[in-house]
């Protein structure tokens, strides 16, 4: 069975969602269902991580034909380093899930969120195994569409709105990528990634080759969320279910930085992608002023997943800057970003999920007192708080090590500077719900609030653990991301 | 000649489009879409792919127009008088329109034996080989249901998600229909729809013949599952337009359209199951049987059964669910005002 372990990877949860239907008038039973399928793929992702270490890449021919005429999957380091972060928040946010969705959602929908979980945690694995730049686009449908309506979902009734600008949106993205890749294989007559970079240089200089990197590169862009194109995430966040937005906030973006790393370093090329488009400049430029200006929103904002969202939207300006420093150490900076924000995310967005339980609302207003009300999870805050900022010991301080180094090496002083400048926003932001919880006269009742349940509770508690673990035990995070990173560059690591 | 035909469905395309743009009265818009994607699947046709052009057909003018309509009967006809005039919007679309049109300067002409894609030893082993190694004659199918069979269960677990989506938004609570009811609307659409009403108990057999047929004949002309669930689906919905959904409700089971939806991407992925458990790798059909030309004949038509299957589900749940929206609308008026 180890041999098929790559293809087990997608197609366990993309099996078990339509399985669900069988049981989906025992809402709770699909839940218990849904997490065993999470838990599998958790288990099948370590094993392939161990197995890429030890033996390097796996190739797994689909159909049996060989590529390019069939569709591979290729699992090196870089993704097994993803479907390790995607499989494991997926299943701790699932442990939490049960608890928070029975009192957010209908009874008659729950069975319907747990298949659109699954799937949308299928399409994100099958995005990420894939080396078949079409099937990247097929497991992007299934991932978006169960995305629209899983944000759908949510409560409140601005979520259909949130939930329908994220589908114009992810949809233009989308399509710019299908065009991108159609043009890919219009001068080319291939879809495998690997033969693509190889024949990808020999029309390197056409206007058409040209069109296709544009096309394919916005198209992502749309979807990670880069400043100026971030405008559907704030409320697409802040509206869904809270577990949804805890299990996107720590991968959705993840996985389209995977695909941006993807195609401008493996498909077409460093040099290409740095010398076509003045990408070092827009990049650098993007993510310093996406770190800025949602920093300064997230300032300003009431509502907590407000806040955190627009903080989302700031982190992945960290990790547009790493690429953009374009050396193999500003990659690593990026991947072991890109496994620290989802940890911070996925704690801080869960622990949301625990007051919307207890108090209904996240707005700022209800927040006060609650240090005292729910002590725990607001701890919890305040440490994944402390991690977003980049306090030592956590591991948001880790990522801003490593950014702060790669763009030394470059010789950008000032950017170092600003990225510190930025983290300085980023303790306002946190200072406002601190001052709001522990400094504030309660507004609820003395005894009328408990503490979270030990279901969302404990999932908290494991990713703050994590956080801090993490923080100082750095081997699994900067090593892969490290050897992940120079595979890329092509150095020996 | 084919050049000026190229010409001439490209203007009418072009047209139908500023048309659409232009119009206020959605009711339009939905006919014109729907003429748009007869346009497009003609085009197809005069581009040689047949199989595109019949999904579209059945696609892009059939079943996409019919939803269309569903929706603006439940929401209203007009479109809303825009204030705001989007500049910005219009930038974007010509800036990515220029570009577009940029980049076909350095394309391969249209049909260039020269162009990569033909020059390519992938396009040259499915001509050539295609054949021996699957045992059909239609190189399309054998392309999307063996050698990027994946791709296809892909398409497949996504008009799954769509179903299930419309289900988990659109869907109410479980309610009874009361019987009284039905007859009386059955009454009034009796005498207003005579002729279409008999014209449809007419067409929807032979529909449902043709929908099979293309269904298993998808191996040696174009055709397939995707095309055969969504023509199945269109005699169904054809039914429920004339005899009430209520009345349609009655003869499928929705609880049973349900299961099927799943069903049909579980056919599919079992197949695969299956391969591995027989040695090979996931959606192998070699495998399968003995001999590995009857094990692709039996992998292609089981997976494109699933395919039929998920298809024809996920369409009538979305028609049954859109269209099945005013019922609570109503009673909530009446009863909680909420």
């Amino acid at each position: 069975m180890t041999l098929h372990l790559p293809i087990l990877q997608v197609i366990v949860p993309l099996i078990a969602a339509p399985l669900c239907m069988f049981l989906k008038q025992y809402p709770k039973a699909v839940w218990l269902f849904s997490l065993l399928a999470s838990a599998l793929t958790l288990l099948i992702s370590a094993l392939l991580l161990q197995q890429v270490l030890t033996s390097g890449t796996i190739i797994y021919e689909l159909g049996g034909w060989q590529p390019p005429w069939g569709i591979e999957y290729r699992i090196d380091q870089l993704n097994a380093y993803l479907l390790l972060i995607i499989s494991a928040i997926s299943t701790i946010v699932l442990v939490a899930a049960q608890t928070s969705i029975e009192k957010e959602l209908e009874s008659y929908r729950q069975s319907y969120f747990y298949m659109l979980y699954l799937l949308s945690l299928a399409g994100m694995l099958g995005i990420v195994a894939t080396a078949d730049a079409f099937n990247v686009f097929v497991f992007l449908e299934i991932s978006s569409l169960s995305a629209y309506a899983l944000i759908a979902l949510g409560k409140d009734r601005r979520a259909l709105w949130a939930s329908y600008q994220y589908l114009i949106m992810g949809t233009v993205g989308a399509t710019f990528i299908l065009i991108g890749i159609g043009l890919m294989y219009q001068m080319t007559g291939t879809l495998n990634m690997n033969d693509l970079a190889q024949r990808l240089p020999e029309v390197a200089e056409t206007r058409t080759v040209f069109v296709a990197f544009a096309f394919t590169v916005v198209g992502i862009c749309l979807k990670l969320a880069l400043f100026p194109l971030h405008l559907w995430l704030p409320n697409a966040y802040a509206y869904a279910p809270s577990i949804v937005t805890a299990f996107f906030a720590a991968t959705a973006t993840k996985v389209a930085i995977y695909l941006l790393i993807r195609f401008t370093f493996s498909i077409f090329g460093l040099s290409f992608s740095f010398t076509t488009l003045p990408l070092q400049t827009l990049f650098l430029l993007l993510g310093l002023l996406g770190v800025f200006i949602a920093s300064m929103t997230a300032i300003y904002q009431n509502n907590v997943k407000h806040i955190f969202a627009y903080s989302s939207v700031a982190q992945v300006g960290y990790m547009i800057v790493g690429l953009s420093v374009g050396s193999a150490l500003g990659l690593t900076a990026t991947l072991i970003h890109l496994f620290n924000h989802a940890l911070m995310k996925s704690a801080l967005f869960l622990a949301l999920a625990a007051v919307m339980y207890r108090i209904g609302s996240v707005q700022l207003n209800q927040f006060h007192g609650l240090g005292r009300q729910m002590p725990l999870t607001m701890a919890a805050i305040v440490v994944g708080g402390l991690s977003l900022v980049g306090v030592p010991l956590t591991v948001g301080f880790v990522s801003k090590w490593y950014l702060v180094l790669a763009v030394i090496e470059n010789g950008w002083w000032h950017v170092a500077l600003l990225i510190l400048l930025g983290s300085l926003l980023a303790i306002i932001y946190l200072w406002k719900i601190v001052e709001a919880a522990y400094f504030k006269p309660p507004v609820h009742e003395a005894g009328t609030i408990k503490e979270a349940p030990y279901s969302i509770l404990i999932p908290v508690w494991v990713l703050i653990f994590a956080n801090l673990y993490f923080g100082i035990d750095t081997r699994l995070s900067v090593e892969v991301a490290q050897s992940a990173a120079q595979s890329l560059f092509g150095v020996a690591p | 000649m084919e050049a000026i035909i190229d010409v001439v469905l490209l203007s009418f395309l072009v047209a139908v489009v500023i048309a659409i743009v232009w119009m206020k009265d959605l009711f339009t818009v939905a006919m014109l879409a729907g003429i748009y994607g007869l346009l497009t699947a003609s085009f197809f046709v005069a581009m040689d792919a047949v199989d595109v052009a019949f999904t579209e057909a059945s696609v892009g003018a059939g079943i996409s127009t019919l939803l269309m309509l569903v929706v603006i009967a439940k929401t209203g006809r007009y479109e809303r008088p825009v204030r705001h005039k989007p500049w910005l919007a219009l930038v974007v679309v010509l800036v990515t329109g220029g570009l577009l049109i940029y980049g076909t300067f350095d394309m391969p002409y249209f049909g260039s034996a020269q162009a990569p894609a033909q020059l390519n030893e992938t396009t040259a082993h499915y001509i050539d080989d295609s054949f021996e190694e699957i045992g059909i004659p239609n190189i399309v199918t054998s392309v999307l249901a063996s050698y990027r069979a994946f791709d296809t269960f892909g398409e497949v677990v996504v008009i799954f998600t769509a179903g299930i989506g419309i289900l988990a938004l659109l869907s109410g609570p479980a309610r009874r229909e009361e019987d009284a009811d039905i007859d009386a609307i059955n009454e009034t659409m009796h005498k207003e729809h005579m002729v279409l009403r008999i014209v449809a108990k007419i067409l929807i057999p032979f529909i449902l013949i043709f929908a099979l047929y293309v269904q298993f004949h998808g191996d040696y002309g174009p055709g397939g599952g995707f095309q055969a669930g969504v023509i199945f689906a269109a005699a169904i919905i054809l039914y429920s337009m004339l005899f009430g959904l209520d009345t349609a409700r009655q003869v499928i089971n929705q609880a049973w359209v349900r299961l099927i939806a799943a069903i049909g991407v579980l056919l599919y992925g079992s197949v695969g199951m299956v391969s591995f458990l027989n040695g090979g790798t996931f959606l192998d059909y070699n495998v399968l049987m003995e001999d590995p030309i009857a094990g692709q004949h039996l992998g292609i038509i089981l997976i494109e059964l699933g395919v039929g299957l998920t298809v024809t589900a996920v369409m009538t749940i979305i028609f049954f669910n859109f269209a099945g929206r005013q019922v609570p609308v109503k009673k909530t008026d009446n009863n909680q005002g909420a």
